[in-house]
């Protein structure tokens, strides 16, 4: 699997879009979706919610598990992604793309942020 | 002591269809291939490929062993005939589940049983030291035998094209020796989805070479490799139940809901008799709790051990709980109080890390095919 080089990336598996106007979007990664298995239940915070770096937003459920959500970033919610809360397998199907998760204009982001590459020595081999 | 996983017969084929691996029971089995919702979809409307040698099998022979087995288990292994099987428990002398088993008939003094993975020492130990007074051999043959199950309503049109046994005349809870893909196979009528289906014990050796005649005759049809965790959804929306779930040894057979797998009507003593006979009792006059089923209104899942709650108060515990994909809903099983048993009640709620979301009771199973 690949993870695209324009992203940056959390030890939490989660995927962080450079901002745009202060607005950048997350998802989760693929590793991180294929480790789920099948998504069926999206719970994403709301828009007009603050989330926090570091700190638990939502969750995402599976077949076998429910997996805590981590915001990469503190802001304010401008858009959560519908289509994954109507049809959770996006998050399997496209992870990075039309599996998004949410967006947020940013105040301040996580400093320990990885790039591609260490991200991938971080799930290598698991 | 080797912490090392145990292999199956099939493991490097496992890993080159590109299986998501789990330890379940010590051993290396394939979680799930791809998706596991389609791998449960593919057995419910066509068919799946399931490697299942995990699970124990132990061969009990000789003049006494329909003896040995009588009173070693609760069920009455005598009125088993030869090419028939019989889903069964054994207890503690308190009454408590030990496992749940398959015994298959074999022959007219040769008894396969098959017990889950996490239990099978166990089970053979205490086959073993119960069979002692009783001239019957019990023999550990989990190295024996690899299991590959093939399930779903196109499963008997694919072994059918493998094989020229008597699949017609092969009954549910029915096995009988043949050959299929060339391979001595041990063919049985048995499964754990809900759906019509077989189970192939052959030796080791042969497994590979019997996956991949499977997986080519069932091309056409829709045939999947199917991982553990579509058979856990499987069999939960049939209602059966899980070792370590909804069966364990603080558990009768009687608590579970089972028990007409007792049968004190059987010849001479067996492993819980009298304490069954008081489970009995209670379970008729004054049942504590109740499995059902539950049906969530809302999307979030039930997993074991969340509490089942009503006005406030905890009324039960989930012991199984998924997202089924028949349903389209999270369903789960549970120990409920007798009160709040009936199909229909509502106001039940589980607690799912703190919130009290709406479920309904049902009866068992959620789901059973058309025939």
């Amino acid at each position: 699997m690949s993870n695209p080089q324009q992203l940056r990336y959390s030890k939490e598996h989660e995927w962080l879009s450079t901002a745009e106007d202060g607005v950048a979007t997350v998802g989760i990664t693929e590793f991180a979706a294929n480790a789920l298995g099948d998504v069926v239940y999206a719970q994403l915070p709301e828009v007009g919610d603050t989330v926090t770096a570091g700190e638990t937003c939502g969750e995402l459920e599976s077949t076998k598990s429910v997996s805590d959500l981590y915001s990469p970033v503190t802001g304010e919610v401008v858009a959560a992604n519908q289509d994954v809360v109507d049809d959770p397998a996006l998050v399997n199907t496209a992870p990075f793309e039309g599996g998004w998760l949410f967006k947020v204009r940013i105040t301040a982001e996580q400093d320990d942020l990885l790039s591609a590459e260490e991200y991938a020595q971080l799930t290598a081999g698991k | 002591m080797s912490t090392a996983p145990r292999l199956t017969a099939l493991d490097a084929l496992h890993r080159s269809l590109g299986a998501t691996m789990t330890d379940f029971a010590g051993w290396d089995m394939p979680l799930r291939y791809g998706s596991e919702r389609d791998e449960h979809n593919a057995v419910r409307t066509k068919a799946g490929l399931f490697d299942l040698s995990h699970m124990g099998e132990i061969t009990v022979t000789g003049p006494e062993a329909v003896k040995a087995l009588d009173y070693a288990l609760v069920g009455n292994i005598s009125t088993v005939g030869v090419g028939r099987a019989r889903y069964t428990h054994i207890c503690q002398e308190d009454g408590g589940i030990v496992d749940d088993l398959i015994v298959y008939r074999l022959g007219e003094t040769e008894y396969m049983v098959v017990a889950n993975a996490s239990n099978a020492q166990v089970v053979l130990d205490a086959l073993t030291e119960r069979a002692a007074a009783f001239d019957a051999v019990v023999r550990d043959d989990r190295d024996a035998y690899a299991l590959i199950a093939v399930q779903g309503p196109e499963s008997p049109g694919i072994l059918a094209s493998l094989t020229d046994a008597d699949l017609d005349g092969l009954k549910y809870y029915a096995g009988l020796p043949g050959t299929v893909a060339g391979v001595p196979a041990l063919i049985a009528r048995t499964g754990y989805t809900g759906e019509d289906g077989f189970e192939l014990f052959v030796s080791p050796e042969h497994a590979v070479e019997l996956w991949q005649a499977l997986t080519k005759a069932g091309e056409g049809v829709g045939l999947v490799p199917a991982g553990l965790s579509c058979r856990d959804t499987l069999r939960l929306e049939a209602g059966m139940p899980l070792y370590g779930h909804e069966l364990t040894t603080s558990l009768t057979p009687f608590d579970a809901g089972l028990g007409r797998v007792v049968k004190f009507e059987k010849e001479g003593d067996f492993v819980g008799r009298a304490a069954l006979e008081a489970a009995a009792e209670r379970a008729a006059t004054n049942p504590p709790r109740k499995l059902v089923g539950l049906i969530a209104e809302g999307r979030r899942v039930p997993r074991a051990g969340f509490p089942v709650v009503a006005d406030g108060q905890v009324i039960g515990e989930v012991t199984s709980g998924a997202p089924s994909p028949t349903l389209g809903k999270p369903i789960a099983m549970a120990y409920v109080d007798a009160a709040h048993a009936a199909p229909g009640t509502s106001g039940i709620g589980v607690d799912i890390r703190g919130t009290h979301e709406p479920y309904e009771v049902v009866a068992l199973p959620f789901y059973k095919r058309q025939k």
